[in-house]
């Protein structure tokens, strides 16, 4: 079982966003960098996939030689490869997916699986596993949140209104899961040091031409602060909030 | 034309769909358009009046014999069969899972961009656009410059507003698909056996966080929304702490809630945390920390440890209920 895990070097926001002067980016000097959220489960899929089907696992990444940093991270969690396309400036969607489809493409038959997280926590642009599948001619499932390899066939479930849906399709496939998945794993101070070994595959891919969305600039939507009314300040306040509850006609 | 992609529920249309139509119309009118609405349910005919209500003027309903089951590149190959007639200047689509691949699939077989988790749109000669990122946690200004600007809709951040029009038509149309469409589809459904009202669709949710301690905390807040004939949520705080499934994860990479009530216990409130729960009508902090950014966006606070004041407001509600 061969698998591709994308992930992206994402400003950690679990702070409050700050934007750089020009308010093209967000200004990570004072938070640092990460994996999204849902390429974190992406990684743990892949590492769980090698232990229970064997074979090997790749991180991938498309970005700036910083994200030499997520890579480590991926490698220290337990994928065995790296590989850095390296870039400068934003990339969009488009020109993403296609260099990553290329360097696929490169390394001759795809991967028994290629795994992304559903969007990237930054951009949310929700395009780059479909459009790598569309060019790669490559069935792709999304927001899948449970998945079971059977053979050469997948079973993937996400969640739907009032339930889950199943899909089931041939390998080699694209998926992109999102939290939810798994519970990834913690890297050891250990791994993290080995991982720091590591040799990382770097190339530099042309970019494409096509247009894309193209941003103007960001905006950190207004707090929308007003002075809460306050009931009380211990459990005598109980019989305020009934009455609060009783106002909205929620009893 | 411009063109939006509806979703059909239990015999009604969904609410982000009617969002999506409500964007779609302001561009339609921007582009001195009519509207038209594009269905993939055999019920969807049957809605014809609720779609003319907010403004569509021709409803398409896809009909073909591969269609028995979704399936995204069935979808988006019809959507690109039915632009090639029809010549829209924009096609929308709901920010659900289904909408967003749908868009992704046709935006690639059309070869163009696509603007993700719009909440505005300005018609020009190019369109600009307000999106989400970081699930709502910031906004980009973007500029889309394409023959056809495919959109899709953050769900709840546009307000579904009526606007009838006379007549709508019920157009069927029956694409040239193949089995290579639905390659991928779905191929069962699992009904959930989770009790309880779904946390998108709660009227009340009681949402617990790093300050509830523990599992066996939530225990109160569970007997309190039970009260409430709500739901329980957590933080992300809580989720990582292994206190509750992820599938009660209010926030950025969790559930967006749309309750009239969210009473928000031992949750400091952080922005990746109010973007999941500020579709909300009314908030309620329990909280012991005034400065909590949970505090200064409530409606209401209790400055007080919810270990104390959840059962006594449980107390009291079950003293009203027995009286």
């Amino acid at each position: 079982m061969e698998t591709l895990v994308c992930i992206k070097r994402v400003p950690d926001t679990g702070a409050r966003i700050v934007l750089t002067d020009d308010r093209s980016a967000v200004d990570a000097t004072g938070i640092g960098y990460t994996i999204s959220p849902h390429e974190e489960c992406a990684v743990e899929a892949a590492i769980a996939l090698a232990d229970d089907h064997g074979g090997t696992s790749t991180a991938l990444t498309l970005g700036a030689p910083e994200a030499e940093e997520q890579l480590r991270t991926a490698v220290a969690m337990g994928v065995d490869r790296a590989t850095l396309l390296e870039t400068h400036g934003e990339w969009g969607p488009i020109a993403t997916a296609g260099a990553i489809a290329a360097a696929v493409r490169e390394r001759g038959d795809p991967p028994d699986l290629l795994l992304f997280g559903n969007e990237s926590a930054d951009a949310g642009h929700h395009q780059v596993p479909i459009r790598v599948a569309a060019v790669l001619d490559l069935p792709a499932v999304t927001g899948v949140k449970g998945l079971d390899v059977e053979g050469e066939r997948l079973v993937a479930t996400r969640d739907a209104p009032g339930g889950e849906e199943v899909f089931e399709v041939d390998l080699p496939a694209v998926l992109s899961v999102k939290e939810g998945l798994n519970t990834p794993r913690y890297p050891s101070m250990r791994s993290r040091m080995q991982a720091r070994r590591t040799e990382i595959d770097r190339s530099e891919p042309e970019a494409g031409e096509e247009p894309d969305v193209e941003t103007v600039e960001l905006e950190v939507p207004e707090r929308e602060e007003s002075p809460a009314e306050v009931l009380g300040e211990d459990a005598s306040a109980a019989s305020d909030v009934v009455r609060v509850f009783r106002e909205l006609e929620v009893i | 034309m411009v063109l939006a992609l509806v979703e059909v529920g239990e015999g009604a249309v969904e609410e982000v769909s009617l969002e999506t139509l409500t964007l779609a119309r302001s561009v339609a009118e921007a582009e001195g358009e009519p509207l038209e609405a594009v269905a993939f349910a055999d019920g969807a005919s049957e809605l014809v009046d609720e779609l003319g209500g907010f403004g569509v003027s021709a409803l398409h309903v896809v009909d073909h014999d591969l269609l028995d089951s979704y399936a995204p590149d069935a979808w988006a190959e019809s959507l690109r069969e039915l632009i090639d007639d029809r010549s829209p200047a924009a096609v929308l689509a709901p920010g659900t899972d289904r909408g967003m691949e749908v868009l992704v699939r046709l935006a690639a077989r059309l070869g163009l961009p696509m603007a993700a988790s719009c909440t505005a749109v300005e018609v020009g000669d190019v369109y600009e656009v307000r999106r989400q990122r970081w699930g709502g946690s910031l906004i980009e200004h973007a500029t889309l410059d394409a023959p056809t600007a495919l959109l899709s809709v953050a769900p709840h951040e546009v307000a579904a507003e009526p606007a009838p029009v006379e007549e709508t038509t019920v157009e069927r149309f029956t694409p040239e698909l193949d089995e290579g469409d639905v390659e991928v589809r779905v191929v069962r459904r699992k009904e959930s056996d989770a009790e309880g009202v779904p946390l998108p669709e709660a009227r009340v949710v009681v949402g617990g966080g790093r300050g509830v301690g523990g599992a066996e905390g939530f225990d109160q807040l569970e007997e309190l929304a039970e009260l409430l004939g709500g739901t329980v949520g957590a933080s992300r705080a809580a989720v990582n702490e292994g206190w509750r499934p992820h599938d009660d994860q209010i926030g950025q990479t969790g559930a967006k809630i749309s309750p009239e009530l969210y009473v928000a216990a031992g949750i400091s409130g952080a922005v990746q945390h109010w973007v999941g729960c500020k579709g909300a009508d009314h908030v309620l902090a329990i909280n012991t920390d005034p400065e909590a950014a949970i505090v200064r966006k409530a409606d209401w606070a209790v400055l007080a440890d919810l270990h104390e004041v959840v059962p006594a407001i449980v107390e009291e509600l079950r003293a009203e209920r027995g009286g």
